[in-house]
């Protein structure tokens, strides 16, 4: 009985269908623990989680550094940048906008440092649905290889005050 | 306060402040009965806010109606979050840890004045986090991660609640040291109070985590100690954020097995692997906490991936015993109350009419189904990079903590009230309905969200036009979730209303047993009883049902590796 305290001998181990689901979850469950260190070496989509401390004042010198030298353009008031394949990109976030504007190549893989010059922000890529975590005071350094091409949005997604849904950014892909 | 150590604490000990349950037989201490009413009507209020907001809420997000202006939804978000997951959800568990521990071991409460104070922390800090939410001094969500900052008494309200449920969780294993001290009962805890140990003990944990991280936050927003750092706070916060949702699973297995208990008459068919499992939850979970963290920065991927399989994968294991052994201690007895056609003949033989029974069998199914397989799925290392942060989130814990926690809760109050306080519920037909609309209505807000979600559509997001990227289909689940949430949020105020009115003006039961519900009966061919005591291999239903969900999980995870081996390359 659930609410009465069980005989004095209930020990016993599983027997019958109760062990063998035991045994059928504990393998299920296995197999998942190893499908994690499995595709961190031969999946080609891990959240590596490579940091480095950095300052806001230091983050933007950097982003500011990299707009100078590697703009092509702009659009609505915003750099557009293009760094060159292989090479680091920097963005930026800030309440409530994503700086500069992305300008990559299909094929070739850039390392993009994320932060943020002030609080929590989400770097999510639309409509593919990649979605990263943005923190202040943290260099998130994501290596990404665009296999696709066209516009896509960097929605924020993480809370960020009264602006954060008009935080859209861009990203282009040649 | 507590008695001297010459009288006993038990019930049964003359002079015990207690009465005899005149439906179950059981004795009721008639202090813990004043908590349990209390705790329970607070629960209910904090229900009924959050309710509120949630048709709000829902009522914005779909945005061909897009209720709120932006300030508001913010504001109402954050108050949905506490009031739903913090408030409702812990005042509920007090009481229940309070019944627990004194009616199912034959003991008075280690303390009233204990229980005083705890509840008194928990209500004022739980108002007082309100009206700061309500008066925009706090508009940062439940987590409010820094350097977000909000109001003080913001933070303060939070720590009072914390600190209040630890006090009342100190009441509980008191009671049980002074119950066993004083031999009310014999042998081992019964398997509920076992289960609800064992949320208590999963308790204590991020309890402490709440303090760790709110009383800094706290000092800082006072402006006395410098900024905590921000990533630290995730990292702190989702100790308790993450791990108090697995002090809701456990009272949720423990409530199942009471409900199955009380309805069928089940029987737990081995209690060491029902135990075991509970002692797998207490192991194994606490560092669970880590899947939130999966794309952030400054944590690597060894330590995310230890944390998430190690930690949570043998919590995992647990529910999926549990899932196996409640179906199956039912489909047993019923099999031997002569429900014996087929392997699924017993299902038709079940008290479906009775409300707590129809809600307990709910969360179970729309927990394990859908919670639970999209819950594991979603805290997989690398398939969050396709589902941190959008709705797929909400959707999964919608039908963790609403559709089974919350629903196995309200299960549970049709039995609280007429045992507890001790009057028969008013309209009956509409309670027998109200866990099948409310089940119904969060399983249709839970597939909004996680379809939404899967087409990229941000949790915690007011207008989703801005982006311009969302087409018709994610419009139309977003629909789905707002009717999804007028139909749970209706059931949601039948169920306050059925309460409130219930205990206001429902028929008074006196020395009467309450009006059962309905449990299940014996056909006229049963078997006697104990025939299946050792037929292992008789729940031939739950074995059909076990694999069906096991086969689901399957496929629903590697279906979403797949989906994440069709994003661009990222490392
Ligand atoms: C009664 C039906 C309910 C409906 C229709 C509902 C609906 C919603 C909606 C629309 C959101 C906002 C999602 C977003 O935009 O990010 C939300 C958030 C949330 N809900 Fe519910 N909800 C309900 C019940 C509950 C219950 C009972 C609980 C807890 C026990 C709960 C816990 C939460 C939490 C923790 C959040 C996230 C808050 C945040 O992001 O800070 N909900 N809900
Ligand atoms: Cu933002
Ligand atoms: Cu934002």
């Amino acid at each position: 009985m659930s609410i009465q305290p069980p005989d004095k001998n209930w020990f016993r181990a599983p027997e019958g269908a109760e062990k063998m689901w035991i045994g059928i979850a504990l393998v299920w469950c296995f197999a998942m623990s190893l499908m994690m260190p499995y595709w961190h070496f031969r999946g080609k989509q891990n959240a590596r989680g490579e940091t480095y401390a950095v300052s806001a004042d230091d983050f933007w010198e950097r982003t500011e550094i990299f707009v100078k030298d590697n703009q092509v353009g702009e659009i609505d008031g915003v750099p557009v940048v293009e760094p060159a394949p292989g090479s680091d990109a920097y963005l930026a976030s800030r309440m409530w906008y994503w700086y500069p504007i992305l300008k990559l190549r299909q094929g070739e893989s850039y390392r993009i440092h994320m932060s943020s010059l002030d609080i929590n922000h989400g770097f999510s890529l639309q409509p593919l649905n990649i979605n990263f975590q943005v923190l202040p005071g943290y260099d998130h350094v994501i290596t990404m290889t665009p296999t696709t091409t066209g516009e896509f949005a960097i929605v924020c997604n993480e809370f960020c005050g009264i602006g954060h849904d008009r935080m859209i950014g861009k990203i282009i892909v040649e | 306060m507590s008695t001297s150590h010459t009288s006993s604490c038990s019930l049964d000990a003359p002079g015990a402040e207690a009465r005899t349950c005149a439906t179950t037989g059981l004795r009721v201490c008639l202090t813990a009965q004043q908590f349990i009413k209390l705790n329970a009507v607070a629960a209910i209020v904090f229900l009924l806010l959050g309710g509120i907001a949630a048709i709000l809420l829902a009522l914005t997000r779909w945005q061909a109606v897009h209720l709120l202006p932006v300030d508001w939804f913010y504001r109402i978000l954050t108050f949905h979050g506490l009031n739903m997951l913090i408030f409702w959800i812990l005042f509920f568990e007090v009481a229940v840890l309070y019944f627990t521990a004194t009616t199912l071991l034959k003991s008075r409460l280690f303390s009233k004045g204990v229980a005083w104070v705890s509840f008194l922390m928990m209500l004022t800090g739980a108002v007082m986090t309100n009206i700061v939410i309500l008066q925009g001094k706090a508009d940062v969500m439940m987590t409010s991660y820094l350097p977000l900052l909000a109001h003080p008494l913001f933070y303060l309200g939070i720590i009072l609640v914390a600190v209040g449920t630890l006090i009342a969780v100190f009441n509980f294993f008191a009671t049980l040291y002074i119950a066993k001290r004083d031999k009310t009962y014999e042998g081992s805890l019964p398997l509920v109070t076992y289960g609800a140990m064992a949320a208590a003990v999963i308790a204590v944990i991020p309890l402490l985590h709440g303090a760790i991280v709110m009383v800094p936050t706290f000092t800082y927003s006072l402006g006395l100690t410098p900024e905590p750092d921000p990533m630290w706070y995730r990292m702190i916060w989702w100790g308790l954020g993450h791990m108090s949702q697995q002090v809701n699973v456990a009272a949720m297995v423990a409530i199942w097995y009471l409900i199955a208990y009380l309805a069928v008459g089940a029987k737990p068919l081995n209690e060491t692997v029902c135990r075991g499992a509970f002692v797998l939850y207490i192991l194994f979970i606490n560092l669970a906490a880590a899947h939130h963290l999966l794309v952030d920065p400054g944590v690597s991927p060894a330590w995310k991936i230890w944390n998430t399989s190690y930690a949570m994968y043998l919590a995992v294991l647990a529910s999926m015993i549990h899932a196996f052994t409640v179906p199956a201690s039912v489909e047993v007895a019923m099999r031997e109350k002569g429900h014996s056609r087929g392997i699924f003949g017993w299902i038709a033989g079940l008290p479906w009419r009775n409300p707590a029974f129809s809600a307990a069998v709910l969360s179970l199914l729309i927990f394990g189904f859908v919670g639970g397989i999209t819950g594991v799925t979603l805290g997989t290392q690398q398939i969050n990079i396709i589902a941190h942060n959008t709705l797929r989130i909400p959707g999964h814990f919608h039908a963790t903590v609403v559709g089974g926690t919350t629903l196995a809760f309200m299960g549970l109050t049709y039995y609280v009230i007429p045992l507890i306080f001790r009057r028969d519920f008013i309209w009956r037909g509409l309670a027998r309905a109200q866990p099948w609309l409310f089940g119904g209505g969060i399983l249709l807000v839970s597939f909004g969200m996680s379809f939404a979600g899967s087409l990229g559509v941000a949790r915690r997001v007011h207008d989703i036009e801005y982006a311009g990227v969302y087409g018709p289909a994610a419009h139309f689940f977003l629909g789905l979730l707002g009717i999804g949430a007028i139909i749970a949020v209706f059931a949601l105020l039948l169920f306050v209303v059925l309460c409130v009115g219930t205990v206001l003006f429902g028929a008074k039961l006196g020395e009467r047993p309450m009006t059962d519900w309905g449990a299940a009966e014996k056909t006229f061919d049963a078997p006697p009883a104990g025939s299946l005591a050792h037929a292992h291999w008789a729940m031939k239903g739950t074995m059909a049902l076990t694999s069906v969900f096991l086969l689901s999980f399957v496929v629903y995870y590697f279906a979403n590796w797949k989906a994440l081996a069709d994003v661009w390359p990222v490392q």
